[in-house]
């Protein structure tokens, strides 16, 4: 049997062409590519077999398959839905018991080679990996055995792309992002906690339409999407720039929604698409509501101290100070060190005076 | 003293001399123009980034009015980075300088730790520092004991607050800027910027102490030492106080 395409499935499923095509416009656009690529999108989409994806879940929350079927376009949710529910994902398939095992089994003799994996949450390594066991068989070990067939890795979330609050210090289950664990496979980090819906989708059907990934930063995120800062597009930018900022949660500042800076705002050092793509439709994101971001698409965004303090430690001290006040109490004792030597100095010189 | 006292008339043209003593003292030539610009433009722009770098940190009370009239913390922001251009650019004139100056141009860049007499200095000066020496060994260029503090808490800091200063202004200019394609390695080191920002943080307390026991060094070695220490920063020569063998 030929293998079906994408087209096949969503019309089968009683999407009507004009709603397909205007969800290759919107996913073109959102991707920042240009209309040709929406044609280039309809095109791949009608006439390539549908590429398999698999869904797997390790250590996690659920959060980026709750984000996911949230998706803004509801053709988008939908859409990729049927392109993964008909294969395997453990939380949201019909499917259990031997019928989900079987179904592992069957893309991976079927589809070597070909099918994605797209993995949310972590194995643990600690204890021989024996974390997670469905099946029989803990998450580590499956995992190893579904990526050796698969063409292309997707890691969604900071569990997967960089271990998250379960890798939190001391890390007692030893929790390792993927890309420690599998090492000969292309894989894509989409990090977030969870990732932004639109941006899930889209990474999906880029990879599914086009079969290959999209380009990558160093740390393996697609570009599309984390190639800026939160800070760098935020609506707040203005007063930070001119030095406004709330201080106090209920101050004069709050209200009039100056820069969450001082709060701890962690905009400045993540990156992702919160500030253009926002949340729930395009609703909200943190930061317009009032608070400040708090890096969760960052790596170790979990051990970086408070979530509303501009100034952060080092871990290593194993104490609650800042860098500030580890550098100013330095710099004290360097200080008062250099009175008490001058004053020595003074009182040697004055007595070796007399005594000459 | 072998330094002897002289009358009015080996030093002719000084119109007040009176009775006053004069002494002869050897002076030497030591830091080149390069050398003493370098200083104290380095140490200006040092004190900008120390101050405005506190300030990126911890920004002043927040103004009043309308976004639109104020740059405030675009401007701190913009002078840090003007004075960071500016000590870039500096420390890498000083390290060409370091191939085509004099052999004291070089004191900052390394430490001749295979050398004993080196060695010996190092030990002589911290005994003097504790109080332990009558008086401190004389040298042409740096004494050994501030060469390393010099090497290890400026140079080596020095360096390290560009590299992580040019990846943290890498994320404003982007990932295609030259800064990016430089100094981006460092996130490979440390993924979460977050980091750098601390570790940037630590290296400004590093040098702000490097520069407190270096003027204290300077005006106490200025005063007690057997040679000049500040003029000789200014004027590139280094006077003896005397002439004695040890
Ligand atoms: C000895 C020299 C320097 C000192 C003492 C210094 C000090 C500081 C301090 C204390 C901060 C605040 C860090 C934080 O908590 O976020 C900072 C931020 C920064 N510095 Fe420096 N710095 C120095 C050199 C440089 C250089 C050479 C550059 C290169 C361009 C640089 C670029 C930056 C940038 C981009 C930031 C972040 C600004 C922002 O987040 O808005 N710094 N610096
Ligand atoms: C009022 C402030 C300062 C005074 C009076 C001063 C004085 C001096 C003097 C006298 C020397 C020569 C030392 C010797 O011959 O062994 C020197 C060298 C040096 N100073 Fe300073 N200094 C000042 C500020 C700074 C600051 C803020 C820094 C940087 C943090 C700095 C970094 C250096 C370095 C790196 C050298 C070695 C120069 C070379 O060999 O190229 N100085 N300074
Ligand atoms: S609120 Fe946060 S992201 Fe927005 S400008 Fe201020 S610091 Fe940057």
């Amino acid at each position: 049997m030929a293998i079906e395409t994408f087209y096949d499935v969503i019309r089968r499923q009683g999407i009507s062409r004009r709603s397909f095509v205007k969800f290759c416009n919107l996913t073109a656009a959102s991707l920042g590519l240009g209309p040709l690529a929406a044609t280039q999108m309809a095109e791949a989409l009608e006439t390539k077999p549908r590429t398999p994806v698999i869904w797997m879940h390790g250590l996690e929350c659920t959060c980026c398959s709750e984000s996911f079927i949230r998706s803004a376009h509801p053709l988008a949710k939908d859409i990729i839905l049927s392109m993964l529910s008909l294969d395997y994902d453990d939380t949201i398939m019909a499917a259990a018991g031997h019928q989900a095992e079987a179904i592992l089994e069957e893309t991976k003799a079927k589809y070597k080679g070909q099918y994605i994996l797209a993995v949310e949450g972590n194995p643990p390594l600690n204890e021989d990996g024996m974390f997670c066991i469905d099946g029989g068989k803990p998450f580590v070990e499956k995992l190893k055995w579904m990526a050796e067939d698969a063409s292309a890795i997707i890691a969604w979330g900071a569990c997967a792309s960089w271990g998250c609050v379960q890798a939190a210090k001391p890390n007692p289950t030893q929790a390792t992002p993927i890309d420690k664990v599998i090492k000969n496979k292309p894989i894509i980090k989409v990090p977030g906690c969870p990732p932004i819906a639109e941006v899930m989708t889209g990474v999906v059907t880029y990879i599914t339409t086009f079969g290959r990934l999209p380009e990558l930063d160093r740390h393996g995120r697609p570009k599309m999407f984390y190639s800026l800062r939160f800070h760098d597009k935020c609506n707040r930018r203005p007063h930070f720039d001119a030095g406004q900022y709330v201080e106090e949660w209920d101050d004069e500042g709050a209200r009039k929604g100056y820069c969450l800076y001082k709060m701890g705002c962690k905009g400045p050092t993540t990156y992702n698409a919160c500030s253009t793509v926002r949340w729930n439709n395009g609703v909200s994101f943190p930061i317009q509501s009032g608070h400040g971001c708090i890096g969760c698409s960052e790596d170790g965004f979990w051990d970086q101290g408070s979530f509303y303090d501009r100034l952060t430690g080092i871990n290593a001290f194993g104490v609650e100070l800042n860098a500030d006040r580890i550098g100013a109490t330095a710099a004290g004792v360097a200080g008062a060190a250099v009175v008490v030597h001058a004053a020595a100095t003074v009182v040697k010189r004055l007595t070796s005076k007399t005594d000459a | 003293m072998s330094d002897a006292p002289h009358s009015g008339v080996r030093f002719r043209g000084v119109i007040d001399l009176d009775e006053h003593k004069v002494h002869d003292r050897p002076t030497i030539y030591v830091y080149e123009a390069p050398v003493r610009a370098w200083h104290w433009t380095n140490a200006l722009a040092i004190t900008v980034l120390a101050v405005t770098g506190y300030f990126i940190g911890s920004p002043p009370p927040a103004l009043a009015g309308e976004a639109s009239a104020h740059f405030l913390f675009g401007y701190i922001r913009f002078i840090h980075f003007a004075a960071a251009y500016i000590l870039a650019v500096g420390f890498l004139v000083r390290i060409y300088w370091g191939f085509v100056g004099n052999s004291h141009s070089r004191q900052i860049f390394y430490l001749p730790v295979w050398e004993r007499t080196w060695w010996a200095g190092v030990v002589h000066e911290a005994l003097w520092y504790l109080f332990l020496r009558k008086e401190p060994k004389k040298y042409v260029g740096h004494n050994p004991l501030a060469q390393t503090a010099m090497f290890f808490m400026f140079t080596l800091f020095t360096l390290f607050m560009i590299i992580t200063g040019f990846a943290l202004y890498s994320e404003g200019a982007g990932i295609d800027s030259w800064q990016a394609k430089l100094f981006g390695w460092v996130f490979n080191l440390f993924p979460n910027s977050m980091t750098v920002h601390t570790l940037h943080h630590y290296g400004m307390w590093v040098i702000i102490i490097f520069a407190m026991l270096h003027i204290y060094a300077a005006i106490r070695e200025d005063i007690m030492s057997r040679q000049t220490m500040i003029s000789t920063m200014i004027s590139g020569e280094r006077q003896f106080r005397d002439d004695r063998e040890d």
